[in-house]
């Protein structure tokens, strides 16, 4: 299968890309990994008239701590998050998401900047940073004092299937989470067919304690709605409590009874449903046996 | 129709051509230098027949474009054979790691990859880094161990 023409630009730098991003227009995509975008455009699903390739560019790979947040550069690739010692050691949750994400070949080119701002609800690193409490930090075009950056909470990123907070002329470029303090732990549970497939769903839990009793509790779903799903009533079930196997059941309840799962060759809505209440309890679990000390 | 001036080195050798922006590397490697060693199965990036390393990295050749592997090194399947087989060759020889042969070329590509990274890999490290690469023969089992037989002789002549 061959993708539609369209014309290739390689910027040297990050503003020149927003600049080409604003000259070009609507039809002008950026191509970051490209294992989103690629087979879209080989299916006709996408027909971008301009590729803006920002594999060239520097400073966009990394994965370092600073003032409160783990920061990861939005071309950053699964493979690196998946093999990184500092994500193992202390976010293992992101470890988790990666190496869940299509497959080893996939994940060599794939980027966790593209895997978000693609907004697809059926990728996993979404409720992965919805759980979190992630920020997203966006470039866009600025004035005689440079390039604009603006930050946003995760849950006001999301729109819609396929549809995010990035204007036109707009990169993402980091994205930050605050680094887990005290008792705390997360994971991230998915449901898969077979390796490379998408979700039949899945839940990121993440916890904090003071104590025995849950102080703060982030619970998000994959691919069960229009965009990652947060399951607010299942996380204010659990907070003030000991997390016992009587709560999470009720957490995992309401999570469920959120999701907005769709009948499809994945299973049934119904299926889908009692899918996520399992997930959901298992990470609640797991991430309560992490904040213990355990894996 | 945009169309680039690019060179590639594949397999040592700097391969130069005039291509259209959206053509793919694997069309790349095999319609404009005639290396069919790469296979095209299922052009959706799901089987991985297609897998070439990009410096170094193995990457599906139909969802990468040639432009952006311009200046870059390629090695597909046909620059692993040095003066002998390549232990990985050899290997799936050896041990039956094929059966009808069309994902043979991808699944080389992609445990060369993983050797390099992991030269003496368990079972399930193997398993999971050729899950990317489907095979509709063999039950996976030769696979596994044609890479063992690789990762074995590899550790024994460390100058290879």
């Amino acid at each position: 299968m061959i993708p539609g023409s369209f014309d290739y630009h390689a910027p040297a730098t990050l503003d020149e890309a927003i600049k080409l991003l604003g000259e070009l227009g609507e039809d002008a995509k950026i191509l970051a990994g490209g294992h989103s975008l690629i087979p879209m455009m080989k299916l006709r699903l996408a027909e971008p008239t301009n590729l803006i390739d920002i594999n060239g560019l520097s400073g966009l790979n990394y994965i370092k701590e600073e003032n409160g947040y783990l920061c990861i550069g939005a071309m950053t690739r699964e493979a690196t998050l998946e093999t990184s010692d500092l994500i193992a050691e202390k976010y293992p949750i992101l470890k988790d998401t990666s190496e869940v994400i299509a497959d080893p070949l996939v994940r060599n080119m794939a980027t966790v900047g593209g895997n978000i701002a693609h907004g697809d609800p059926a990728n996993d690193h979404p409720a992965t940073m919805v759980a979190l409490g992630a920020e997203i930090v966006i470039k866009g075009p600025g004035g005689i004092l440079g390039g604009r950056e603006r930050t946003i909470a995760i849950d006001d990123f999301f729109k819609g299937p396929l549809m995010t907070a990035l204007e036109q002329n707009e990169i993402l470029t980091e994205i930050k989470i605050p680094n887990p303090n005290g008792k705390s732990g997360a994971t991230y549970k998915k449901l898969e067919r077979k390796v490379g497939d998408y979700a039949i769903a899945g839940a990121a839990a993440a916890l904090q304690f003071d104590g025995d009793n849950c102080s703060s509790a982030g619970i998000a779903l994959t691919n069960v709605g229009p965009t990652p799903i947060r399951a607010t009533e299942a996380q204010d079930a659990l907070v003030g409590t000991s997390v016992s196997s009587d709560d999470i059941d009720k957490a995992s309840e309401l999570a469920a009874a959120v999701a907005q799962p769709v009948g499809d060759h994945r299973g049934s809505e119904e299926y889908k449903r009692a899918v996520v209440k399992i997930l959901t309890a298992r990470a609640i679990q797991t991430a309560k046996d992490r904040a213990e000390g355990g894996s | 129709m945009a169309t680039q001036s690019i060179t590639v080195n594949i397999n040592g050798e700097a391969k130069s051509a005039e291509v259209e922006d959206r053509l793919l590397l694997v069309h790349f490697i095999r319609d404009n230098h005639g290396l069919t060693g790469t296979h095209i199965g299922c052009d959706t990036t799901h089987c991985g027949a297609c897998t070439v390393l990009l410096d170094g990295t193995a990457v599906k050749s139909c969802t990468v474009f040639a432009v952006q592997a311009n200046g870059r090194e390629v090695t597909t399947i046909e620059g692993m054979e040095g003066e002998a087989l390549h232990p990985l060759q050899e290997g799936f020889m050896e041990e039956h790691g094929l059966q009808c042969g069309f994902c043979t070329p991808g699944m080389i590509m992609s445990s060369k990859h993983l050797l390099d990274k992991n030269p003496n890999p368990t079972e399930e490290e193997i398993r999971w880094g050729i899950s990317g690469n489907l095979c509709r023969c063999t039950g996976y089992l030769n696979i596994v161990k044609a890479v063992q037989y690789a990762s074995n002789k590899l550790q024994e002549t460390p100058t290879e």
